[in-house]
């Protein structure tokens, strides 16, 4: 899957430049007050890992992270801004060392349970072996989609799909209904305002 | 070829970072992240290419419309305070309040 010679090198490259990059935006958040801009650098901090998703080849992680990440959560934060201030309070020396410890402890763990994994592309890898082979064996002739994630997605867990779609809706119709959209909400707030102001 | 213009992307990519760190108003922040944002999918764009895979190309004409729409989202919020206000004005006895006039 390399376009030219020199393709691996320009993969590692880009991931260590990628992942560098998320590490300054990380520790930016981390340090900043302003909540607006902790807003806009966690909006460019999923753009950016989305990319990273994209250079590994996840293309439809990278989708998901791109929409969610970037799109909707960045609004979602700056609706929850409009509810609180508009910086976070300086936190004490002390405080800010537990949640230290924690991350460091965490990624320790992680870093542990990567040893155990599979290395990169192992053909005798569980992930390679028993039912991927199957499905990839199968999909052609069963489904007649080239992508097996879509085939897997919308055919052999269909149901399951549709499942989520009907969880994901209800969710959607509810919260709608609790705030209220568009014109209808707008009329009321306005509304509820002026009658304060006079 | 294409590794320059994927490490002149990158270096515009810091660059346009050190301004959303560093930028003094709101403004400078939304556009670099706007432009942060164009220069991800010309990168995405590029990748594809480094990857010998060009079907990359749709994945960033996509993320190209999640970041208009973003930035729009953004802008709308500063301009009106809310997301529930529609876009278009109507009538003028309901011409929704000025930004920051309220709160």
């Amino acid at each position: 899957m390399t376009g030219y010679e020199g393709a691996d090198l320009a993969i590692a490259l880009i991931n260590v430049v990628l992942l560098g990059l998320l590490f300054v935006i990380g520790i930016a958040i981390a340090r900043m007050r302003s909540l607006f801009a902790i807003v806009m650098l966690s909006g460019i901090y999923s753009l950016i890992s989305a990319t990273w998703f994209v250079a590994v080849d996840a293309v439809d992680v990278a989708f998901t992270e791109a929409a969610v990440g970037a799109g909707i959560s960045t609004a979602l934060l700056l609706g929850a801004m409009l509810l609180t201030s508009r910086t976070a309070k300086p936190e004490k020396k002390a405080m800010s060392l537990v949640p230290l410890l924690v991350v460091i402890a965490t990624g320790a763990m992680l870093v542990y349970a990567t040893i155990d994994l599979p290395a990169f592309g192992d053909p005798e890898s569980p992930a390679n072996t028993y039912v991927g082979t199957d499905y990839i064996e199968r999909t052609p002739e069963d489904i007649g989609v080239p992508n097996l994630v879509t085939a897997v997605l919308a055919s052999y867990r269909g149901f399951d799909t549709l499942g989520e779609t009907g969880v994901v809706f209800a969710a959607a119709l509810a919260v709608i209904l609790l705030l209220g959209f568009g014109e209808r909400s707008l009329a009321s707030s306005v509304g509820s305002r002026r009658g304060r102001e006079k | 070829m294409i590794g320059a213009a994927a490490i002149a992307l990158i270096v515009a990519i810091a660059l346009m970072m050190i301004r959303a760190l560093s930028g003094p108003t709101l403004y400078d922040r939304v556009l670099a992240m706007n432009s942060l944002g164009t220069k991800i999918v010309l990168f995405i764009g590029v990748l594809g290419f480094v990857l010998g895979r060009p079907d990359f190309l749709d994945v960033s004409v996509l993320y190209a419309l999640i970041n208009f729409v973003s930035t729009i989202a953004i802008l709308k919020f500063f301009r009106y305070r809310s997301f529930q206000v529609p876009l278009m004005r109507r009538t003028p006895a309901r011409r929704p309040a000025e930004g920051g006039e309220g709160d």
